[in-house]
């Protein structure tokens, strides 16, 4: 859940075929050169053509030997106890040392026969393509990161372990509870895909919880006696003193991090309308995305565009503007809890990070103020055709018990959807904070999937926001383009559907 | 050494062949195949036929990348060629005769090796380069001399009728160079004896560079525009690390090879990514047919 913009590798522009001595020489045919030209202008086309031609080799092998072993209390999940077990983790904004130092170490004291072969990556998909292609997956996946493997593809093509079982099991810590009752609500549903012949399977586990708000420096405002606002008319009047002190309210980066902005606009939207608006986005409802909901969230955060923003921000980088923050430059500025650590270098001391929910806009809303965006974040998933999927869970299984989730969070300084884990545990003031915004917003946490499940949409949300955000479109053509693609995803039977 | 000919060039061939089939050829025939199917990147390719090329004849964002290549297609060449030849003409011929010898103004050699420097920078540091230079605040290199005169910032890359200018001044800045040294070698190659008549028959610097130079230069101004427009088709590199938001703002900036990466490794739409693949092959090698057709009358001989 990081926003890391599409860095895609250079290739060189001028075709350097020829010297210029060659060409100029006086009896050098011309349109020899020109051949040459032309032939190494052809060279620079076909992009996709060399990925594919390693990529669609192979097939099924069919039938894999999968390892089984016998059930007991120790070993719920039946694993074969002296089974390899294949890992790979995305190297990320969250490394890869919460996975070699915490959970394998778990695994290999519950089956020291087994060998564990641990993989990193920071290109999931460039790996595993060919592995999934080839029919030898490797166990446990952390599929995440720019290049991540397409969930709907992979549950279309039944590469996904159901996870059924993993989360009837008992818990590593208390046998009378099953895993499902160990982890946060919504996490198992969110990790739960439509099959291809209509059923509804869990086949993810998203592990770090993550809670999206609007973050402030506690220092500055402290310093000038500004407090979180709570309505609308609050923070319209605090943008207002903030701008006449010089700082700029309000901003986001346009350049790659515009879905920091409409998931800003839809959680206005679904505390003013309730989070059936969010649902209806995710299922492609007719006109979901032109609800009256929406719409006044997005003209209400047009006009803080348009009178609280800096217009610069939208050739700037999600860092940039993010530093600004740090320099006090910059007052509010939206994202997920991740941003503490992503900022922990550049953060001045005593800076202290606070989140605060989205002001209620209207005195109808249909959430209270305290409503919150949350959800799980970073997926896992068992490779259904690997030699080992019992293996892959049991694995999950020591993921989330007690010593494997708060091991991540000594790691990574992040909350994992096992709560118990969390508790007693020193945050720093920023995850803290959203930590105690979750708790306040009890049973008022709503979250959206459409970003996940349809890329097409999210890249159209993004553009279309930027496009209302710095004053080229009204909410109604930001609502009309994005629902109009909306509509076409709808229709195209080649993409994969989801429902929630 | 009769006998002994086709073992010679089949062993000099095979090895050269071989490379070229594997990773030329057989990528590009797969490339054809993948645009006829709609494949998301794992399990089997499935047929669709022509669905993909009937798809992208509605994408708009298609036919913005191709517009696109129109305008590089015209400005880029264009541009680049009226550049160099004039820093060419200059650094070779431009500072008048020394003792019977053309010789270029005061420095030449100096700039000579200044315009070349971008020829040897990687294309993505130029690009990130470039990123510091239009930057939209007051720490950009431009904008921060506009803020401190006291004028408005310009917005280079966010502005949509300004954002395609910035790209394509990049890919001139950055190709200028080799076309200089292109040029040159060029004009060192024409005899000094017709300079020395023109001189004498009192043609101006201006009239020696329409009447003689470029008429004398024209196949290297040939070899340069299909150069230049095979780069026309390219630019993703700059494209993907300079513009906002990945060829915008709202597509403005937006090329084949953008729309390509993004439906390939973005929307996982390998079939559909593959079509504009070959759409973009066919432009191509139409452009480069079109320019060897045009381009087969004579030139002057001398």
């Amino acid at each position: 859940m990081s926003a890391t913009p599409d860095t895609p590798s250079a290739h060189p522009a001028p075709p350097a075929g020829t010297t210029p001595a060659e060409s100029a020489a006086p009896g050098a045919t011309r349109r020899d050169v020109l051949r040459r030209a032309a032939a190494a202008g052809l060279l620079v086309t076909p992009v996709a053509g060399l990925l594919g031609a390693c990529a669609t080799g192979g097939g099924d092998s069919g039938g894999t030997e999968q390892a089984t072993g016998e059930k007991t209390a120790q070993n719920p999940l039946g694993v074969k106890e002296d089974a390899a077990l294949e890992v790979v983790i995305f190297n990320g904004g969250y490394g890869d040392r919460y996975a070699t130092d915490v959970h394998q170490k778990l695994y290999q004291a519950a089956f020291p026969k087994a060998k564990i072969i641990h993989q990193s990556t920071q290109a999931v998909s460039t790996v595993l393509q060919p592995r999934f292609a080839s029919g030898n997956p490797p166990e446990f996946v952390n599929n995440s990161g720019e290049k991540f493997l397409d969930f709907g593809a992979l549950v279309a093509d039944g590469q996904l372990q159901d996870l059924t079982d993993l989360w009837e099991a008992p818990s590593v810590d208390d046998p009378n509870k099953k895993v499902r009752d160990t982890v946060m609500p919504g996490v198992v549903e969110q990790g739960m895909f439509n099959t291809p012949d209509g059923q509804r399977k869990p086949y993810v586990l998203y592990y770090v919880s993550t809670v999206y708000g609007i973050w402030y420096s506690g220092k500055l405002f402290r310093e000038n006696g500004w407090t979180a606002p709570t309505t609308w008319e609050q923070f319209t009047a605090l943008c207002e003193q903030i701008k006449s002190k010089g700082i700029t309210p309000f901003g986001y980066a346009g350049a790659n991090a515009a879905y920091y902005m409409w998931n800003v606009i839809l959680s206005q939207a679904a505390k003013v309308g309730g989070p059936e608006i969010l649902r209806n986005i995710d299922n492609l409802e007719p006109d979901a995305w032109k609800a009256d909901a929406v719409i006044q969230a997005a003209r209400a955060w047009a006009e803080i565009g348009k009178h609280f923003s800096d217009k610069s921000f939208e050739g700037l980088k999600h860092t940039d503007v993010q530093l600004r923050q740090n320099q006090y430059k910059l007052a509010f500025y939206p994202s997920g809890d991740w941003l503490e650590n992503e900022q922990k270098k550049d953060t001045p001391p005593g800076f202290e990070y606070q989140i605060m929910p989205m002001p209620s806009l209207t005195a109808a809303d249909k959430l209270p103020h305290g409503a919150i965006r949350a959800a799980a974040g970073e997926g896992y998933f068992v490779s259904a055709k690997s030699k080992n999927p019992r293996g892959g869970m049991e694995y999950m299984r020591q993921m989330l018990s007690k010593a494997g989730a708060r091991g991540f969070t000594e790691t990574v300084g992040a909350a994992t959807v096992v709560p118990a884990a969390s508790e007693g545990y020193q945050f720093p003031p920023g995850v803290a904070s959203s930590q105690a915004a979750l708790r306040a917003a009890g049973q008022n946490v709503f979250n959206m999937m459409f970003d996940n499940w349809y890329k097409e949409l999210d890249t159209e949300a993004r553009t279309a926001t930027n496009e209302l955000m710095f004053g080229r479109a009204s909410a109604e053509e930001w609502a009309e383009r994005i629902q109009r693609r909306a509509d076409a995803i709808k229709n195209d039977s080649s993409i994969a559907k989801f429902t929630r | 050494m009769r006998q002994g000919k086709y073992p010679f060039v089949i062993g000099f061939l095979a090895v050269p062949v071989t490379l070229y089939t594997v990773f030329v050829v057989s990528p590009y025939l797969q490339a054809f195949w993948l645009s006829m199917t709609e494949w998301r990147g794992i399990g089997a390719p499935r047929w669709i036929g022509f669905g993909n090329f009937e798809r992208l004849l509605s994408d708009e964002v298609f036919w913005k990348a191709v517009r696109h290549h129109g305008v590089l297609l015209l400005a880029l060449p264009l541009i680049t060629i009226a550049i160099a030849l004039f820093f060419a003409f200059m650094l070779n011929v431009g500072g008048g005769s020394r003792g019977g010898q053309r010789v270029g103004v005061r420095g030449s050699g100096f700039y000579r090796v200044v315009f070349f420097f971008p020829q040897v920078l990687a294309v993505a540091i130029i690009a990130v380069l470039f990123q510091m230079v239009y930057r939209p605040d007051e720490s950009g290199l431009i904008n921060g001399i506009l803020v401190k005169l006291g004028l408005e910032p310009v917005f280079f890359l966010i502005n949509p009728n300004l954002a395609l200018w910035s790209i394509i001044a990049v890919l001139v800045w950055q190709a200028v160079g080799f076309y200089v040294v292109l040029f040159s070698a060029g004009m060192a190659s024409i005899p000094t004896e017709i300079y020395e008549a023109a001189e004498l028959d009192g043609a101006s610097r201006v009239t020696m560079f329409f009447r003689v130079t470029i008429p004398l230069l024209w196949d290297t101004l040939q070899v340069a525009w299909v150069y230049l427009g095979i780069a026309a088709f390219d630019a993703f590199a700059i494209v993907a690390v300079l513009s906002v938001d990945s060829g915008g703002p709202d597509g403005a900036t937006t090329v084949l090879a953008m729309e390509i990466y993004r439906n390939a490794f973005v929307y996982s739409r390998y079939g559909y990514a593959s079509a504009m693949g070959v759409a973009l092959f066919f432009l191509t090698i139409t452009f480069a047919a079109l320019t060897l057709r045009v381009s087969r009358r004579e030139s002057v001989e001398y």
